[in-house]
């Protein structure tokens, strides 16, 4: 892993939610430069919350997060535009333009940002197709590809302008285990070739022993992070029943079952 | 160098590219700086124009001094020697950075030597015309098609009609219907006041401005009553339709229906073109409402009381007139709904196609209202109605 010491974003005292309702409270965490990097935790604990709030989607209601000491939160015109540059974010359901084909999908970054002549412009779109495994599908619709074809090519769009950080929400959610484990492949493979930082939202198991470094937990009861670190640390020596359980997929008391609480508070 | 090899616009920023050695069989360039995109942009055209035009036998890259290589830079890498390998020649790259190298092995050369554009050309014109009668063709079958299934569905309906969803239809109606009464009011007042106002200039020279009221009422009941409405509608409600549809046919909620044993005709279709069906009369009679009263203002303004108005619009039109005009609505209410629907359920894929489905809705909807209106005409005419 060429992973490093040197910290990419750093997220500090963050609070987010949807007007009154506070998802996470006061959290805090940073991710290193090279690092691959997976939020997890159960349904509805704010994972995707976080996620639009760190790409910059949502605002949140305290707190700063910053991209090599720049603040997403603040950031306005250009600087938000090149901060907005620096970093490529797949969507769950791939989020591909149906009206394109394949290659206009991968293609539209680079026209839009780039000078770049056509015939650069396709070899390119061709070249990171095929780095995701999708050559000869140029010419397809999104709406002909199955959910793992377009899942991946989400990803070549995401990563055409070659950003520092790729968020990939939910990257192998409903795939199934073989395509998982190519998904789980391309991402290793794409952190060690190009020294991409990823984020991943996932509550895969499988995925997260296979590709993270490094993990953080959201909790729904403590509206924070329950735990950090390697996901098999976490297995092994967590004193938080709830996490012991999650990583082992054992079932928990009802008593300590979030998800039968309503919100409180 | 043969400063005729390449193309007065595109030159070689020497900075960034030097050639080191050109020869008959080889061509020895350095490349230094930062390739990225911006860089890339500037130095496809020349880089390959030169190349192209030398046509070596070995292209040699020197690559030490790029400091900086994104894929851009790595696609200029790719377009070179996929080509050096195209004419089968030889291409070595030597001294590209560790961190760069990496990058550039994530691909192979003749893997790339066809690209293709990103999206498929038709070849000529007899492809493209083929084409076009293909899709013609099925939009027709797919017309015929669904004219027949709703009108099944109609019969079924009115056998059963405890079987037509009636919330959904009062729903629609409401949508269709209620929430369109101030538009079809104003456009309707407006068309009445303009036509009366216009009338009465040429009617004044011959003293006969009471007679506006007789022009208003005929052309209002007869024609633009139900025709404003339904014109209305198509821009209102069918494209309304059309959008609705297309938007479950792209989230798959019409594939659910059918899985659950129900079909898109009778469950969503039915309902819309029945609430249009009962609307569209009722809002063309307030249509025609609104015309003579547009007129009535008009004459009023000219001296006219209004109970002379009244009875000149009396003497003027008759019942006839008056159902003749309304029965044309029922065709065109069937027209709007149904062609709406049937291109929400024709929608292929896609946020855009979504807005082409309500675009083709409009557009046919509003050629079938006429070409109706039409044969109305024709067909009334004949029968002396």
């Amino acid at each position: 892993m060429p992973e490093t010491q040197e910290t990419i974003i750093e997220i500090k005292n963050l609070t987010v939610g949807y007007g009154d309702t506070i998802v996470l409270q006061d959290v805090s965490f940073d991710v290193r430069r090279g690092e691959i990097f997976v939020v997890l935790g159960g349904s509805g604990c704010g994972k995707s919350t976080l996620l639009k709030n760190m790409i910059g989607l949502h605002r949140p209601q305290i707190g700063q997060i910053l991209y090599d000491g720049q603040d997403m939160v603040t950031a306005e015109g250009a600087q938000r535009r090149s901060l907005l540059r620096s970093i490529g974010v797949m969507y769950q359901s791939g989020a591909l333009f149906g009206s394109l084909t394949l290659m206009e999908n991968v293609r539209l970054p680079l026209e839009e940002f780039t000078d770049l002549p056509d015939p650069a412009m396709d070899l390119i779109a061709a070249m990171k197709l095929q780095l995701v495994g999708l050559k000869g599908f140029d010419h397809y619709l999104p709406s002909e590809l199955s959910g793992g074809m377009r899942k991946r090519a989400a990803i070549a769009r995401a990563m055409v302008l070659d950003p520092q950080i790729l968020f990939l929400d939910e990257p192998t959610a409903g795939l199934d285990p073989i395509i998982s484990a190519e998904m789980d492949q391309l991402i290793l493979q794409l952190a060690e070739s190009l020294s991409m930082t990823f984020v991943i939202v996932t509550h895969e198991l499988p995925s997260i022993f296979a590709v993270a470094d490094r993990v953080i937990m959201l909790d729904r009861r403590t509206k924070g992070i329950v735990a950090s670190g390697s996901p098999a640390q976490l297995r092994d020596t967590s004193t938080d029943p709830w996490v012991r359980s999650f990583f082992r997929r054992e079932t928990i008391p009802a008593v300590m079952r979030q998800e039968d609480r309503p919100p409180h508070e | 160098m043969n400063p005729s090899i390449i193309k007065p616009s595109a030159t070689l920023p020497g900075d960034i590219c030097r050639i080191l050695e050109h020869s008959e069989e080889t061509l020895h360039l350095s490349l230094a700086g930062r390739l990225d995109a911006s860089v890339t942009a500037q130095l496809w055209y020349p880089l390959v124009n030169l190349v192209e035009n030398a046509a070596p036998q070995l292209l040699r890259l020197k690559a030490d001094d790029i400091t900086y290589c994104d894929s851009a830079g790595i696609g200029l890498l790719m377009e070179l020697a996929r080509r050096q390998l195209k004419r089968q020649g030889q291409y070595s790259l030597d001294g590209l950075k560790e961190e760069f190298s990496h990058l550039w092995s994530q691909y192979q050369p003749k893997d790339f030597l066809e690209i293709r554009s990103s999206r498929p050309q038709p070849c000529c014109l007899p492809e493209e015309t083929g084409r076009l009668a293909v899709q013609a063709w099925d939009g027709m079958l797919d017309m015929v098609r669904f004219t027949g299934e709703l009108t099944l569905a109609l019969l079924h309906a009115a056998r059963h009609p405890r079987t037509v969803r009636w919330p959904e239809v009062w729903l629609v109606m409401e949508k269709a219907g209620v929430n369109a009464l101030p538009i079809v009011g104003l456009i309707s007042f407006l068309i009445g006041l303009i036509m009366a106002f216009q009338a009465t200039i040429p009617m004044r020279q011959f003293g006969v401005e009471i007679y506006v009221a007789n022009l208003t009422a005929l052309s209002m009941l007869r024609e633009l009553g139900p025709l404003m409405t339904a014109l209305l509608l198509a821009g209102r409600s069918g494209s309304a339709f059309a959008a609705e549809l297309g938007t479950m046919k792209i989230n798959e909620e019409i594939d659910a229906l059918t899985t659950m044993g129900l079909a898109p005709v009778p469950f969503l279709v039915v309902t819309r073109v029945l609430a249009t069906i009962i609307i569209m009369p009722l809002l063309s009679l307030f249509a025609n409402l609104m015309g003579l009263v547009g007129g009535a203002v008009v004459l009023l303004s000219l001296g006219y009381p209004l109970i002379s108005y009244i009875h000149q619009v009396k003497a003027a039109v008759g019942l006839l007139d008056l159902t003749g005009g309304l029965a044309k609505t029922l065709v065109f209410a069937l027209i709007v709904a149904g062609v709406g629907c049937l291109h929400g359920l024709k929608t292929r894929s896609g946020a855009s196609a979504v807005g082409d489905s309500a675009t083709r809705a409009v557009v046919s909807g509003i050629i079938l209202i006429v070409i109706a209106d039409g044969l109305f005409a024709v067909a009334y005419y004949f029968l002396g109605i």
